[in-house]
């Protein structure tokens, strides 16, 4: 398959707001069971290891009209509560069995309650994840927590969930890691060669398709990609901060390479790279998805800190390793997490001399000529000073 | 109105101690470098004044500065200047106060500097955002840092792993950074002595709240809410003042029902109780008075408040229990109302419109405030189909002068009246 090819499949998967090919999976066997999740991270693992589906709800995009979502939510809210609300309230998730709703934010928490109340037949959990990263307190407290999810899948699903199955799964997930990471590396080596649109398709399709699949598909990339011949253009390499739950719409993401910018690096979909490293198969499969928790996990604003010094290392390190010439803060507007962290990572960029821009963005953003302006600004700039 | 000197009186025996309180705190906390007494600063909810007293330390909350700050109309400058230095204009409004004050010279009320905190004790009960504020303050003291982490409760219950897992971060986090911040040794004898003392002052404290369940009701348990939960909410819990404080404040609402008399208002006693309501979320503090005014001047008595219950939830049983020190620490965490989910929350709404017999839920949504906003919509509608009373939504803020419309709240509180009187007329007629 081509470049080409692939993208149009993801791109069609993107589009397809009625979740047509997770539907399929779900009716080729009445036993199987979709479960949603939410940004930022829930250990997908557990789910495949339950024999379900996992599939990411990141909101509505800009091609969804919100109608009814926008009478649950004030002005002052961000967009992806409002147009996952309609996504159920339009029935587009009435095939789904459960929905996770990760610690992130109190919005996406509230939203658990809200869920709860408005769709009551639904398995519905808050996926609370420790802040503590002690093995002995946050680690135990973690493991009870995947315990728990656990076995409410088991009593979902109506049958246990084995280690065996889980090694498998986390197996196959530290596959899906290991291809991710190979096209991030591979876009930071060649940009020219990945356009940050096609890798942000690619990766979005991970959230619907099966993992077995997705690996399938990023493998298919990888060969594709490295033989196709394509312009390479005089942009400067940035990386994107801020980004990792509602999403920007593909627009925004085209008009950041096309003012200049290549993308060499991102936090679109954390939940692809969220564990840094392989997850061991040897041993209790949950206490090693609590290791790799809270020992080998990327840092975002989602997750407390708890060293000073350590604040904004994870960007700064990301930035050194893919040669990265500066840095787009780019949040939903109204994003608490990502924008009360925003001035401490500007302070540890300023610190370096990492240059940095900031905007904001709604997942229906549709004027782009502002954000082209100011990235290409930016590019301009790097490549004069830099 | 009513302002003769008996009102004065009575009104001036618990607000005078409370006023006389917040400054002897003010003073303290102004006065360590010759004191040499140490500062943690924590927040509100989830804060553990019993202990942090076990080591002579003294409590020093970012909340109440910005709340005292909006009160006094200092806090816009302040939001405006932590907004020119990067701070978004979308975020909480307390942290941009905060922020602002710092660069200001972060003066006391008493016209003092507030010194650095020696310790930040970052109980992460019911917002999210308490994380990322205690981030950026450490980011500015660069001291002594502890955290607490306190899960929310998803399900609505609080489950033996949540409870070990808070019980197990304050015997080995937040006692020993407090030891080695202050020196001394921690004992367990005193925390129980202390938390005696919490307990006494929330019967008490209840006993206040509920009184609103008369009428008349004797208090407004959302503007006189406000002071009435200073001492068990701040730097106060677990003091015999705190003690003393609540047993004042209930012989005068003792006082106040024997004489059938309505709330105590900035003008004098309220005469005639038209409209009692239940209101969620916070006040607004830039215009509070003003936002006051448009009840009483019309009536309306809120008679049962979710915001009262932020700093604890008592109410519905919970007491600091001596026998069980470190473990009624943990549950006091838990049980916080923000850390309580949408479910919860909307019981909760629903009781007090019934047993506090309300006309109706008044929402005042607060734009910086997503831990109690994002939902507050829903959970007005169930609340309106559970109990069929009628429901209204204000939109204000908490520090920020910018995002208080007064025509435009006057303007809903008004027909939000209207259509109370309307609902009752429907009941008469159909009667
Ligand atoms: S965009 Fe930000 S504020 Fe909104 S739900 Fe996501 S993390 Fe929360
Ligand atoms: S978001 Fe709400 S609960 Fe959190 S600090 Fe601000 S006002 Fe307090």
């Amino acid at each position: 398959m081509s470049t080409a090819e692939i993208t149009a499949r993801c791109k069609s998967l993107y589009d397809d707001l009625d979740f047509t090919s997770a539907r399929a999976w779900k009716n080729a066997d009445p036993e199987r069971k979709v479960i949603g999740y939410m940004p930022v991270y829930v250990p997908r693992e557990i789910i495949h290891a339950a024999g379900m589906l996992p599939l990411g709800i990141l909101g509505g995009g800009d091609q969804m009209e919100v109608i009814h979502g926008d009478a649950y939510y004030q002005s002052y809210i961000c967009r992806i509560p409002r147009s996952t609300i309609e996504l159920g309230l339009t029935k587009k998730l009435d095939f789904v069995d459960g929905m996770l709703f990760p610690s992130i934010c109190d919005v996406i928490r509230n939203l658990s309650g809200m869920w709860q109340l408005m769709f009551p037949d639904s398995y519905v959990r808050y996926f609370d994840v420790p802040q503590n990263y002690d093995d002995n307190i946050g680690g135990k407290y973690y493991i009870e927590e995947l315990r728990e999810l656990l076995s409410g899948l088991e009593k979902l699903g109506g049958k246990p969930i084995t280690d065996a199955a889980l090694r498998e799964s986390i197996a196959v997930y530290n596959e899906n890691r290991r291809l991710i990471n190979a096209v991030y590396d591979f876009r930071a080596e060649q940009p020219s060669k990945a356009p940050s649109v096609e890798v942000y398709l690619l990766m979005r399709a991970g959230m619907v398709l099966p993992v077995e699949e997705h690996n399938e598909l990023l493998n298919d990339y990888l060969a594709a990609a490295a033989v196709e011949e394509r312009p390479v253009r005089d942009n400067c390499r940035i990386v994107i901060n801020g980004a990792f739950c509602e999403q920007p719409p593909l627009n925004l993401i085209r008009s950041i390479e096309m003012a200049g910018c290549y993308i060499v690096d991102d936090d679109y979909m954390l939940i692809n790279r969220w564990l840094l490293d392989e997850v061991s198969v040897e041993g209790d499969p949950l206490a090693r998805l609590a290791d790799a928790f809270l020992h080998f996990s990327a840092d975002s604003a989602a997750k407390y800190c708890d060293r000073a010094q350590d604040v904004g290392q994870y960007l700064l390190s990301t930035v050194k390793k893919t040669g990265a010439e500066g840095v787009i803060f780019t949040a939903p507007s109204f994003c608490d997490p990502a924008l009360l962290e925003r001035p401490m990572l500007a302070d540890r960029m300023d610190e370096h001399n990492v240059p940095h821009i900031s905007f904001k963005y709604a997942e229906n953003s549709g004027q782009m000529q502002p954000i082209r302006e100011q990235a290409g600004t930016f590019a301009d700039s790097i490549k004069l000073w830099s | 109105m009513n302002t003769n000197s008996q009102t004065e009186v009575i009104k001036d025996s618990s607000m005078l101690l409370q006023k006389t309180m917040i400054a002897e705190n003010y003073d303290e906390l102004t006065n360590t470098e010759e004191t040499g007494k140490k500062i943690s600063a924590t927040f509100v909810p989830g804060n553990l004044n019993e202990l942090v007293m076990c080591f002579d330390m003294l409590n020093n909350l970012p909340e109440i500065n910005a709340i005292n700050n909006g009160m006094r109309k200092k806090s816009g400058a302040m939001v405006m200047q932590a907004e020119k230095q990067g701070h978004s204009e979308d975020v909480c409004t307390y942290v941009k106060a905060d922020i602002g004050s710092m660069s200001r010279g972060n003066l006391a009320p008493n016209g003092k500097p507030m010194p650095s905190p020696d310790l930040l004790l970052l109980s992460y009960t019911g917002c999210f955002t308490f994380m990322k504020w205690f981030e950026l303050l450490r980011h500015e003291y660069g001291c002594e840092t502890a955290m607490l982490h306190v899960p929310y409760e998803g399900d609505g219950v609080v489950t033996q792993n949540m409870r070990d897992y808070v019980v197990k971060q304050l015997k080995e986090v937040v006692i020993p950074a407090l030891e080695k911040v202050s020196g001394v040794k921690f004992d367990i004898d005193r925390l129980r002595e202390n938390l005696r003392n919490s307990a006494r002052a929330e019967d008490d404290f209840v006993w206040v709240l509920e009184s609103a369940k008369n009428k008349p009701s004797p208090i407004d348990a959302y503007f006189g809410g406000v002071y009435y939960i200073g001492p068990i909410f701040t730097a106060f819990r677990g003091t015999d003042k705190a003690v003393e404080y609540y047993q004042l404040l209930r012989k005068e609402i003792e006082q106040r029902i024997t004489e059938g008399k309505g709330p105590i208002t900035p003008e004098g006693d309220m005469q005639d109780e038209r409209y009692r309501l239940v209101v969620e979320g916070p006040p607004n503090w830039t215009n509070f008075r003003e936002f006051w005014k448009m009840f009483y001047e019309d009536g309306a008595v809120v008679v049962a408040s979710t915001y009262t219950k932020v700093g604890g939830v008592y109410d519905l049983g919970f007491r600091h229990d001596p026998d069980n020190p470190i473990e009624t620490l943990a549950d006091y965490c838990l049980g916080c109302y923000t850390n309580r989910n949408l479910s919860q929350r909307v019981d909760m709404l629903e009781n007090y419109v019934n047993d506090y017999q309300a006309d109706g839920l008044l929402i005042n949504s607060i734009k910086s405030c997503n831990s109690f906003s994002a939902g507050q919509l829903l959970m007005m509608q169930e609340v309106e189909k559970r109990t069929g009373k009628p429901g209204a939504f204000i939109e204000t803020d908490l520090v920020d002068p910018r995002y208080f419309s007064a025509a435009n709240v006057k303007n809903r509180l008004e027909s939000y009246f209207q259509m109370i009187e309307q609902k009752r007329q429907g009941i008469r007629s159909a009667a």
